[in-house]
């Protein structure tokens, strides 16, 4: 059997896959990876399925020794990464020898890195999936020192592409994130309108961030006069969706949202933007613009 | 009072991204017959299920999500096809006085009336503290659908005057067991979470328990009886 030992973690470590879809009537959320772009490209570079498990780093610190000869790759944020004390690179597929110790630093930017593991990370699946859902509790507890977590059997041919070309340096300014038409762009004065300020001017992202949402601080959204004091009958979220509370801060749900909410929801950010806004920190600056497929 | 079905049901379709569709309808009735419905179809592999991930019923909608990249028009098309064959039963959802089925579980939650927004809700309704609870334990409720949270109920029937909008801003965590109102219904959080519900007290009763099985309390179709502890001690 392969394994990881864990020897250090930072922040938060969890393992994701590709997460739970199909329960949301019984109040289970999909969850699954935050940034499900990063999640895939290590799936892909490691060859094997997208289902399977990897481990889902906050902010780095994570070292970790090899039990027996495994092959992993990082993505998303770019933590710096050593190899029994040799720099690895970024979204590259990586040999790591048996007893071998892989160390995970602070990215610069972003958020979460992705290690994955070929063969992926095989604990236990709760009702059908292997991700830590931090709003539900479903799901294996966060990751901690001592653990040894097992890696499944690879499957598939070896890959052949063993590096992904990734944007080193992101471009300065806001982060833009791209929006559609949300069910209740209405009540904000709709979506032709600039959906009552929202697509207008920075936000920045309030303290208040994890794998639930992010709220986003700036000017207030002004609800349209026709729905003040409306209240809005429960209905299902989706990840992206930016509702507006009557205090005109809106909240943008990511991978671990409730599954069902009764504020409305005005845009919904493309899934590619949902990626991007889980790797934003708090006190990063945004701007939300209408994704070119909404016209 | 089940009355006879009419065939066909208004839907509107609302945009939510492009991973999903908001299937709007006019009450809970159609809400749960349109979700049986599209249930059916995803299990049949219809047209209507092409690239549906889940379906997620609310109070007066239907989220139909989907995998990256479906034909999101293709589905519409084929939703509002299939809407017309949809039959609603009237009063398949308890109202205030109807009786329960007699074949509906119940379940009794005792309550300790010392939640954080007694007296907001007091204020709202006109009713003193006593009275809010009085009336919050005075009726059974029924478990309308699930949603929100793993155990989560959205629990319906109750006293009408009852009703209260959403606090203006959630709370970023509200603790498990805490016992809610928001519009017409009342439910239980099953653990701590965000939330935006005017809170009336706690309870100890466990709502999900992924070990138990069913893991809910609340099942679908549940009659639950809110009881003061202050009252029974």
């Amino acid at each position: 059997m392969t394994a990881l030992e864990v020897l250090a973690t930072g922040p938060l470590v969890l393992v994701e896959d590709a997460g739970r879809p199909g329960l949301a009537a019984v109040g289970v959320g999909r969850s699954g990876a935050a940034d499900r772009t990063a999640h895939r490209l290590g799936a892909r570079l490691a060859g094997h399925p997208e289902e399977r498990a990897a481990l889902e780093v906050l902010l780095g610190g994570l070292t970790v020794r090899a039990l027996g000869r495994l092959t992993v790759a990082l993505t998303g944020a770019p933590a710096p990464a050593t190899l029994d004390g040799r720099p690895v690179a970024h979204a590259t597929l990586v040999d790591v020898p048996d007893g071998a110790t892989l160390t995970l630093g602070m990215p610069a930017t972003g958020l979460r890195t992705y290690l994955t593991v070929r063969g992926g990370i095989d604990v236990p699946p709760v009702l059908g999936s292997r991700s830590t859902d931090t709003l539900s509790g479903l799901g294996p507890p966060a990751v901690e020192v001592g653990d040894v977590l097992p890696v499944g059997a690879a499957c598939g041919r070896f890959p052949t592409v063993d590096h992904a070309a990734h944007p080193s340096v992101r471009r300065a300014g806001p982060m833009l994130l791209e929006v559609l038409p949300g069910p209740r762009a209405a009540w904000v004065g709709g979506w032709d309108t600039g959906l009552g300020g929202l697509l207008e001017g920075a936000r920045v992202v309030d303290g208040e961030t994890d794998r639930v949402g992010l709220r986003l601080s700036g000017s207030a959204i002004e609800r349209d006069a026709a729905w003040r004091g409306v209240e809005l009958p429960s209905e299902g979220m989706v990840r992206g969706a930016v509702q507006v509370p009557p205090s005109g801060e809106p909240v943008l749900f990511l991978a671990d949202h409730p599954v069902t909410g009764g504020y409305p929801v005005v845009g919904v950010l493309t899934a590619s933007a949902c990626d991007r806004a889980a790797q934003l920190r708090p006190g990063n600056a945004v701007r939300l613009i209408r994704a070119p497929a909404a016209g | 009072m089940t009355g006879a079905g009419r065939a066909g049901v208004a839907v509107e379709v609302l945009p939510v991204g492009d991973e999903g569709l908001l299937l709007e309808v006019a009450d809970l009735d159609a809400v749960l017959a349109l979700e049986g419905t599209l249930r059916a179809a995803v299990a049949a592999g219809g047209r209507a299920s092409r690239g549906v991930t889940d379906v997620v019923p609310g109070a007066r909608t239907v989220l139909l999500l989907t995998e990256a990249g479906a034909d999101l028009p293709a589905l519409r098309a084929a939703v509002l096809a299939l809407s017309e064959s949809v039959r609603v039963e009237r009063g398949s959802v308890g109202g205030p006085g109807e009786e329960a089925a007699p074949t509906s579980p119940e379940v009794q939650i005792a309550v300790r009336y010392d939640g954080p927004d007694l007296d907001e809700v007091a204020a709202r309704t006109g009713l003193s503290r006593a009275e809010v609870v009085t009336a919050h334990t005075g009726m059974p409720w029924r478990v309308a659908f699930g949603g929100f949270a793993p155990g989560f109920a959205y629990l319906v029937g109750g006293d009408p005057r009852l009703e209260v909008p959403r606090r203006d801003r959630p709370r970023p965590s509200v603790p498990a067991g805490a016992v809610g109102l928001a519009g017409t219904f009342s439910g239980v959080y099953p653990r701590s979470s965000p939330g935006g519900w005017q809170l009336l007290g706690t309870t100890d009763a466990v709502l999900w328990d992924v070990d138990r099985a069913p893991p809910a309390l609340l099942g679908s179709g549940t009659t639950v009886r809110f009881v003061d502890v202050e009252a029974t001690s």
